[in-house]
């Protein structure tokens, strides 16, 4: 777990607009600190921590965004050690409407949701099919990064981009890449 | 004990510049400032509203925030407080809604009416030609008071007026303008002279009409 979480620091990095990708690396690199001290021991004890870490560390609107993400996974998952497909599927489903609620933004706003919604629907369908959850994730993360790729002529509705208007045409939203980022690192994990 | 006040900022100065200004008005008031990061930055830290929402005291709390993100760390903190169901969050513009919070708070509202009191800043002022040709049911008590101090109705009076009203059950009006909001109460503009007509509807109408009438004929204690 700590392991991907570095890759994903360092993928973020690039990318970032200095706030968030200085308050993710943060938030994630307590993230692991805290994984290592005390190894959770069911996936959804160690998104629940992670989701706690997030929301205290980060600082920035990512905090409570992906802290509500990875809660809503964990509560999705419960006790549960052996996840199966459809049980994924319905954790990251539990993930978007978390950061739906908790971000008020909906399809189009130029936010992470551009980037969640069509990974849920992807991972739904991968789901539906043969049942191999690495398929899932990577179905997510493809369908991420593509959402990500569909914020750039979106003018944002949503968070601080929204006061530039006009102007957040033609940027791609930080949120969106980043939440690639996370999905893209979670089936690099299950590989 | 009155409400508590808890304001959610990014950045640890407006949290605790607002605090400040909002305490002029209420001294009573446990109004506590949760700004920035929990190593200082710009930002906002779920363990410092966390233990802003913790501190005793059972008549509730309402939550004033700042940016976007604010609300959501304000959001997520109440869902890990020990007692989610006495935290209300205010939507209001963080420095006029806390001020209209705080005096209402003072004033003894409860919780819900000291939201309503922060919410109250948001909303356009009332029309007075509406108010009074609308297709309303005619108010309980009606009365006209002349404004006799030197200064009229500034922020001390309208604060005076907006945080009594607030803890009645009662929908008053002076001059068409929200008697529960400080903020269209100041936006009359009413100087010296000006007579104010009160319509007021609701359990407790009379004892609204009279709270004003003490406070506008004894010209708020004010020369």
């Amino acid at each position: 777990m700590a392991e991907h979480r570095v890759e994903l620091i360092e993928l973020d990095r690039p990318i970032g607009d200095s706030d968030h990708g200085e308050n993710m690396d943060r938030g994630f690199r307590a993230v692991m600190s805290k994984l290592a001290e005390a190894p959770p021991e069911t996936p959804g004890a160690a998104l629940k921590l992670t989701a706690m870490t997030l929301m205290s560390k980060v600082g920035g609107a990512a905090g409570p965004l992906y802290g509500t993400a990875f809660l809503r996974a964990a509560t999705a998952l419960g006790e549960t050690t052996d996840v199966d497909a459809a049980t994924l599927a319905a954790a990251l489903q539990a993930a978007r409407d978390g950061i739906v609620v908790r971000g008020k933004a909906e399809s189009g706003d130029k936010t992470m949701v551009d980037a969640w919604t069509p990974a849920i629907e992807a991972a739904a369908a991968a789901a539906a099919g043969d049942g191999d959850v690495r398929k899932v994730l990577l179905a997510a993360a493809e369908a991420a990064e593509a959402g990500a790729v569909s914020t750039d002529p979106m003018l944002a509705r949503k968070g601080r981009a929204s006061y530039l208007g006009e102007r957040s045409i033609g940027h791609r939203d930080p949120g969106a890449v980043s939440s690639a980022l996370i999905l893209r690192a979670a089936a690099g994990a299950a590989e | 004990m009155t409400v508590r006040l808890v304001v959610v900022s990014h950045s640890a100065k407006i949290a605790d510049g607002a605090v400040e200004l909002a305490a002029q008005m209420a001294p009573d008031v446990v109004i506590v400032p949760a700004g920035g990061t929990d190593d200082g930055r710009i930002g906002t830290s779920l363990d410092k509203v966390l233990a802003a929402l913790e501190q005793p005291g059972d008549e509730g709390v309402v939550v004033l925030t700042d940016l976007g993100s604010a609300g959501m760390t304000a959001e997520s903190a109440v869902e890990f407080a020990a007692d989610p169901g006495s935290v209300l969050i205010a939507d209001a513009p963080l420095v006029e809604g806390l001020v209209a919070a705080a005096v209402a708070a003072q004033a003894g509202a409860d919780a819900a009416a000291v939201k309503d009191a922060a919410e109250a800043v948001y909303r356009p002022p009332a029309h007075p030609a509406e108010a009074a040709h609308g297709h309303q049911q005619p108010p309980d008590v009606t009365a006209d008071f002349e404004l006799v101090n030197q200064a009229g109705m500034h922020a001390r009076p309208a604060a005076k007026i907006a945080g009594g009203l607030s803890a009645m059950d009662a929908d008053v009006t002076l001059n068409g303008a929200d008697g529960a909001s400080m903020t269209e109460l100041m936006m009359l503009a009413a100087g010296k002279g000006t007579v104010l007509h009160v319509e007021a509807s609701g359990p407790d109408a009379a004892k609204a009409v009279g709270y004003l009438e003490g406070l506008v004929t004894s010209g708020f204690g004010e020369p």
